[in-house]
């Protein structure tokens, strides 16, 4: 059973499963900032949007802490990716 | 993890600098070694950095920095026993002007005196080295394929890995409040979770190795520089093989291994504070840097942008050595734009010392004695 979960994919963007976050968990690595410098969770385009919340979960499940206990991690700009030709554009335009 | 109220050595900082020293210390038989970090391991300027790795550099010292870590570099996945993330695309510097030129052609012929294969490439050459380069207004080019980029996290982790399994403790979420001195020779340190006695504490703190000199009494000349950086989606390998540099130009753009392209530059004025704050002048200009030079980089995107700290000197080279007026003392900062690449070496050199050994590339002139003596390293090659 628990092998089977092990292998559900988390972070669609880099594709890393359930199983790597709870090896690197167990190795101490228990917030989600530590889980995205090494496995690259949250990196991705979508920058953590799908993966962010049930990896707090897990870090609060192995770790006994409470969920609301657990930095969320940092959230950088832009908040959506743009192209490189456009922004070397919009400033030529000014 | 449990608390010990003795150390060894006691590394404040837990950047590459602290994880190579610990380690490095471990491996050469030390025991009881504990490294302080007061935020999580990487969380400095080392996961902020580039990455990029090279032996391109215009002093010997620096030249024989470069080299041996990246000899270091190239068996490390065996040594730490896991990936680094290591990917040798060369560093083609590119030069806009005679006198850059010039400067980079001496560059080349210290470097091969010292054992760097490195050469002058002409414009042709270059675009074979990195397909789509548009540099019609360069003048020239050097080139060393043994060159390229780490991942600066596995890489950090590795040794933080491998320095655990050697005995080293990793308090994460720990500052370094004070460090304790008396008649000259260091004691320990205080931190916001209790007392640490050791006869050995190093400075590795990065962007705020300065506060932490002033701990023990030690002054010297640091400062910290804002530098800006981005990264995009990743997309299909060949877009640009190389670490692209230039001094004059003022960037740095490489695509990492898994497609991403990363660029940065130094920043206008010296932003000296300890915020990390991004600005839209600084995305706007890496942009237009980028798609002048890669033009077919117009349609892919930027997903990050973020900033970090260059701990700078008065010549941008670093701080390696024991404090002249505090025993057990020792500092690892200072390293402006090239602290990752030199992490390695740096690591093993300042262990070699600590433990009364002869270093095996002299750290001598490293130690910030030179800046009262006036005996300043002026490197010409870097950003
Ligand atoms: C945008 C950018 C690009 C760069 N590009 C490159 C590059 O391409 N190649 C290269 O080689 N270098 C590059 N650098 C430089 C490189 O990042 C640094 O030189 C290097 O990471 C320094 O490592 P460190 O271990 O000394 O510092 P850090 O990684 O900053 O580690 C110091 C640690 O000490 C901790 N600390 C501080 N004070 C205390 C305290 N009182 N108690 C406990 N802990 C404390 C901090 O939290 C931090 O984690 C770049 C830097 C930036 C900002």
């Amino acid at each position: 059973m628990s092998n089977k979960q092990d292998d559900i994919i988390i972070c669609r963007c880099e594709e890393v499963t359930l199983g790597e976050i709870r090896e690197w968990i167990a190795k101490g690595y228990d917030t989600f900032d530590e889980l995205k410098r090494v496995l690259r969770v949250g990196m991705g385009p979508c920058q953590g949007r799908g993966c962010r919340d049930i990896i707090l979960r897990e870090i609060a499940k192995m770790t006994g802490k409470p969920y609301a206990e657990i930095p969320p991690g940092r959230f950088r700009p832009p908040a959506k990716p743009v192209k490189l030709g456009a922004i070397a554009k919009a400033g030529e335009a000014e | 993890m449990t608390w010990k109220n003795t150390a060894d050595a006691v590394i404040v900082g837990g950047g590459i600098q602290g994880c190579s020293i610990a380690y490095h210390l471990a491996k050469f038989g030390m025991k009881n070694v504990v490294v302080l970090e007061k935020n999580t391991v990487c969380s400095g300027s080392t996961g902020r950095c580039g990455a990029g790795i090279r032996a391109q550099w215009g002093t010997e010292m620096n030249c024989r920095f470069g080299l041996a870590s990246l000899e270091k570099f190239e068996q490390l996945h065996e040594e730490l026993g896991m990936d680094c993330g290591l990917h040798q695309g060369g560093y083609l510097m590119v030069a806009y002007k005679e006198s850059e030129f010039e400067q980079l052609k001496k560059n080349i012929a210290l470097q091969n005196k010292l054992g760097i294969k490195s050469r002058v490439v002409t414009y042709d050459e270059a675009r074979e080295i990195c397909p789509g380069l548009s540099a019609d207004d360069a003048v020239g080019f050097t080139y060393h394929n043994r060159d390229g980029h780490a991942d600066p996290f596995l890489t950090t982790f590795a040794y933080q890995e491998a320095a655990k399994r050697l005995g080293v403790i990793f308090h994460k979420f720990t500052e370094c409040m004070d460090v304790k001195v008396e008649n000259g020779e260091v004691k320990g340190v205080s931190t916001n979770r209790g007392d640490i006695y050791a006869p050995v504490v190093v400075n590795a703190a990065g962007g705020y190795s300065q506060e932490v000199a002033k701990m023990a009494g030690v002054d010297i000349p640091n400062f910290s520089e804002r530098h800006e950086i981005i990264i995009t989606e990743p997309v299909e390998k060949g877009v640009c093989p190389p670490m692209l540099m230039s001094f004059s130009g003022n960037y740095y753009i490489q695509q990492r291994p898994h497609g991403s392209i990363i660029g940065g530059c130094s920043p206008e004025g010296h932003p000296e504070d300890y915020t990390c704050g991004n600005s839209w002048q600084f995305l706007e200009k890496m942009s237009k840097t980028i798609t002048k030079l890669l033009p077919r980089t117009k349609g892919i995107r930027v997903v990050r942008q973020w900033s970090g700290l260059y701990n700078m000197t008065p010549d941008r080279q670093p701080i390696l050595c024991e404090a002249d007026n505090v025993k057990g003392f020792y500092l690892s900062v200072g390293y402006s734009g090239h602290g990752f690449m030199f992490g390695p070496i740096s690591g093993e050199l300042l262990a070699q010392k600590i433990l009364g050994q002869e270093p095996r590339i002299s750290i001598e002139p490293l130690h910030y004695k030179r800046f009262e003596r006036g005996e300043l390293i002026i490197e010409p090659a870097v950003v």
